[in-house]
């Protein structure tokens, strides 16, 4: 059943997905194309990071027929991971230790969002000038 | 804002407005022809980035992009929860207070934008370090939830997202955003109703709005 994935920011469909309990399986051009994260004879890695899998537990991660498992990828990450199987749509966030070790870095972690004329700003456009990032809401 | 602070050096502000609707939102600041972008963040990213857990918060960035004061109330202080749950009006002493912890917190800004490294009101590393409270297990597996939640509820599956949405409210009971973001989604207006009232009335001695220590302790 193909599932919706969010990667971080990045939402993708993927119709080769096949899901079982916390276990999501997909091909791995499926894998590419949401994550970016790509299988490789030392891992899977993303560009110059590969992440090795484990050499007994290799069947949890990878089938015969060459289809990935996410979800297992995930915990082996540590990434938090939540999906609706009614709806078919799975979030894997950011592990909470790389999320801790990039805020005490004290760089600030640059993003993208639309303003309210739809124009896309990143804050890395705004290099060399100080930011006030000021946050609120309507409620 | 930017004309109230008349920037000596370039000063970019960048509001981003917490909302799971957030073009709704928008119309408010459509209304108000700022000069300066404001980003609508449906999904609650830049919080999850910078630990925001409430609004308004702020964050000073040099020119760098080095953080130089984390994630604070940005001038706001606890005098709301004494004013009248029908009217919200509030005395006027009270609004008074309000309106000096605001000036206070631009002239800082202002210092900032003038002096820059130099300005009494930019903290060490260390300070920065000991300010920030780093996201635990719980939180982020809050903001899985919450995003999760977010999405089913922008595509439609409003009882479907109800569940992450409100887990993600148990799960960090301290981000007030994921509480007033999930009552607002109930019912337009309930974010600042009794349950709203109930949950701050429930912090008893304990402030809603941490006091922000402006000046650094190496100046």
């Amino acid at each position: 059943m193909p599932a919706t994935i969010i990667f971080g920011d990045k939402a993708s469909q993927a119709r080769s997905a096949s899901a079982q309990g916390d276990n999501l399986w997909l091909s791995l051009d499926d894998l590419r194309q949401a994550t970016g994260w790509v299988l490789k004879p030392e891992g899977v890695c993303q560009g110059d990071l590969c992440v090795p899998i484990p050499p007994r537990r290799r069947e949890e991660f990878v089938r015969p027929d060459n289809s990935f498992n996410l979800g297992a990828f995930a915990r082996l990450r540590e990434q938090p991971v939540v999906h609706d199987d009614a709806q078919a749509v799975w979030f894997f966030g950011e592990a909470p230790d790389a999320r801790r070790n990039g805020l005490l870095s004290l760089e600030a972690p640059d993003f993208t969002l639309p303003d309210i004329d739809g124009n896309a700003h990143s804050l890395s456009d705004y290099r060399g000038k100080k930011v006030l990032l000021l946050s609120w809401a309507s409620w | 804002m930017r004309d109230y602070i008349r920037p000596a050096q370039p000063l970019q502000i960048a509001p981003e407005i917490l909302d799971v609707m957030g073009w709704n939102a928008a119309e408010y600041e459509r209304a108000a022809a700022p000069t300066y972008p404001n980003l609508i963040d449906e999904q609650h990213i830049v919080a999850e980035l910078y630990n925001m857990n409430n609004v308004p918060m702020s964050v000073w960035i040099d020119e760098h992009g080095r953080i130089v004061r984390p994630a604070e109330p940005a001038g706001a202080s606890d005098g709301f929860r004494t004013m009248d749950r029908a009217t919200f009006k509030m005395a006027k002493e009270v609004a008074d207070q309000g309106r000096i912890a605001r000036k206070r917190y631009v002239d800082a800004l202002r210092d900032w934008v003038a002096k820059g490294a130099a300005s009494e009101y930019v903290l060490s590393p260390d300070e920065i370090r000991a300010r920030i409270q780093p996201p635990s297990d719980h939180d982020a597996m809050a903001t899985a939830n919450f995003r999760l939640g977010q999405w089913l509820f922008s595509h439609g599956h409003a009882d479907a997202a109800r569940p992450y949405l409100l887990k993600a409210r148990a799960l960090s009971p301290e981000c007030w955003h994921y509480f007033r973001q999930t009552l607002e989604l109930e019912e337009v207006g309930k974010a600042s109703g009794p349950d709203f009232f109930g949950a701050v009335d429930a912090l008893g001695s304990r402030p809603y709005y941490p006091p922000v220590e402006l000046k650094s302790a190496r100046k």
